[in-house]
């Protein structure tokens, strides 16, 4: 592993955004409008219920660790589109470049978007609608830590997906946090699923982070054991997301995919 | 442009071995095998589909062979394709630099790729040798399709490679500065740089190349000195002989 070459993609991904207002934007405008919306909806949640239950950490909280993913799985891919949208495979792949080093830089430059990203939602939402990081306590940690892993495990699965079907699949990557969300009970307990919905849950480590999410808001102890669970299905699908990356990579340069993401002929 | 530092050994920058690649039942490369030695500058000519683009593409690692093997300086591709890279670069014309990014920070981006030391004057000396250096700010998209070249080439000589691949590296630029940039690759492969070196423009070939490898149909047809193979053949010019290749190849004949 050489860090001047993972280096010189994130620095890449650095002269990016630091000329273009375009790319920085949907780093704050998207997660704003998810705050402002379910921050007033909480509101509205918190003043009509009879319960007393407090729907800020439980909703907004949800809303923003749900984002948090997004944006890191997007961090990816962005990054990685910028090289589709370039036609710049060749130019990278020639090189001693490595898969790996090529992902580790893919992966830094996500971490440093969604951290700003992150920060902005969590002042956003402690200063407009009272969210209190607070109320998770230590458990925030291993949340974020598994949402990380599980958006980088995403973004480099989504990469692939686009390596290996070609810039025309861009349209089937966007949508897959929106298909996962709703077997990863970000708003409600995994317990009201169905039976086979249910099964998928358990397979999904975000599911953990919001049960865990849930039961501490409840005052409940934090759930340790199913953090370490979610964080090793984490892990073991960022192993799986990189060795799919590695085996499309191995096909593009078998069948001269690659070349042609800059030439359209490879003879 | 400081030289590549490079032992003063004969041995090839560049050895190909039987090198193969099929698509389907097209044989695009048919078990060539050629080499390049310091300090020489190899043209790899013949007609479109000839095999030449899948020729330099597996040579830069982005495809893999269906046989045969690849040493540059010595490495075999296949076991340590980063050392092996580590002492190539290449330019082409249909893998343009990222347009989004200035000419300086293209060159910082690949020079940290090929880790050289004391990047920042490498990147000064290699502005100044393409005279981009009132171009160093400016995006690389937008600039014309000869000052890209320059760029692409400024990239190529980031590493001093001990093998340089370039694919028609002066076919959008006027002729006085394709003049330069000849001269300049040229003075580059006398240093000690192996030059593998695609084109169509046979004038520039028989000007610049010691020697020449024809390629049709994935095979190498003819080899040698460009007025070698001129005169062994009879032809006016090198242009003529290829004229002639590609229309024997053409019909199926076949050539010497």
């Amino acid at each position: 592993m050489n860090l001047s070459r993972v280096g010189a993609i994130v620095l890449r991904m650095y002269y990016l955004y630091r000329g273009s207002p375009q790319r920085v934007f949907p780093m704050f405008a998207w997660v704003a409008v998810d705050i402002v919306l379910w921050g007033f909806i909480t509101r509205y949640l918190n003043g009509v219920s009879q319960s007393g239950f407090n729907f800020v950490p439980t909703l907004l909280g949800a809303v923003l660790l749900w984002d948090f993913l997004t944006r890191v799985m997007q961090g990816v891919t962005m990054a990685f589109f910028e090289d589709v949208w370039s036609r710049n495979f060749l130019n990278l792949f020639a090189t001693p470049l490595r898969t790996s080093e090529y992902l580790l830089g893919l992966v830094t430059a996500s971490i440093l978007t969604s951290i700003v990203s992150l920060a902005f939602m969590m002042a956003l939402a402690t200063g407009l609608f009272g969210l209190s990081f607070l109320s998770y306590g230590p458990a925030l940690v291993p949340f974020l830590l598994v949402l990380f892993i599980s958006g980088m495990a995403l973004g480099i699965f989504a990469a692939g997906l686009v390596l290996r079907l070609g810039p025309a699949s861009e349209w089937l990557i966007w949508p897959i946090p929106t298909l996962i969300s709703p077997f990863a009970g970000v708003f409600y307990p995994v317990s009201v699923l169905p039976a086979w919905m249910g099964v998928i849950a358990h397979a999904l480590p975000p599911a953990y982070v919001f049960e865990g999410m849930r039961a501490v808001i409840r005052h409940k102890a934090i759930p340790w054991s199913d953090l370490a669970i979610a964080t090793g299905l984490a892990a073991f699908y960022v192993v799986l997301a990189c060795l799919f990356f590695a085996s499309v990579y191995r096909y593009a340069i078998r069948t001269g995919l690659i070349a042609r993401y800059s030439a359209e002929t490879v003879t | 442009m400081s030289p590549p530092s490079r032992p003063s050994s004969l041995a090839p920058v560049l050895k190909v071995e039987r090198l193969s690649k099929s698509y389907g039942a097209l044989k695009a490369v048919d078990a060539i095998s050629f080499e390049v030695a310091p300090r020489e500058i190899v043209g790899l000519v013949g007609p479109n589909g000839a095999g030449k683009t899948t020729t330099i593409n597996m040579v830069l690692g982005v495809l893999a062979p269906d046989g045969g093997k690849i040493e540059i300086e010595g490495v075999d591709l296949k076991t340590d394709r980063t050392r092996a890279l580590s002492a190539a670069n290449f330019a082409a014309v249909y893998a343009p630099l990222p347009g989004n990014l200035t000419v300086e920070q293209n060159l910082r981006v690949f020079g940290m790729i090929y880790a050289v030391k004391n990047l920042s004057a490498r990147i000064d000396d290699l502005l100044k040798e393409f005279e981009l250096e009132r171009l160093r700010r400016t995006k690389t998209g937008v600039l014309s399709s000869g000052e890209q070249t320059r760029v692409a080439l400024a990239k190529a000589m980031l590493n001093a490679p001990h093998l340089l691949l370039l694919d028609e590296p002066t076919a959008s630029i006027d002729p006085a500065m394709a003049r330069t940039l000849r001269a300049d690759i040229e003075a580059f492969a006398k240093r000690g740089c192996g030059v593998l070196w695609t084109s169509h423009n046979m004038y520039e070939v028989e000007e610049v190349c010691d020697r020449v490898l024809f390629l049709s149909r994935g095979r190498i047809l003819l080899q040698g000195k460009p007025h070698e193979l001129v005169a062994e053949h009879k032809a006016k010019s090198l242009e003529d002989l290829f004229v002639a290749v590609a229309h024997e190849t053409l019909h199926g004949e076949g050539a010497a």
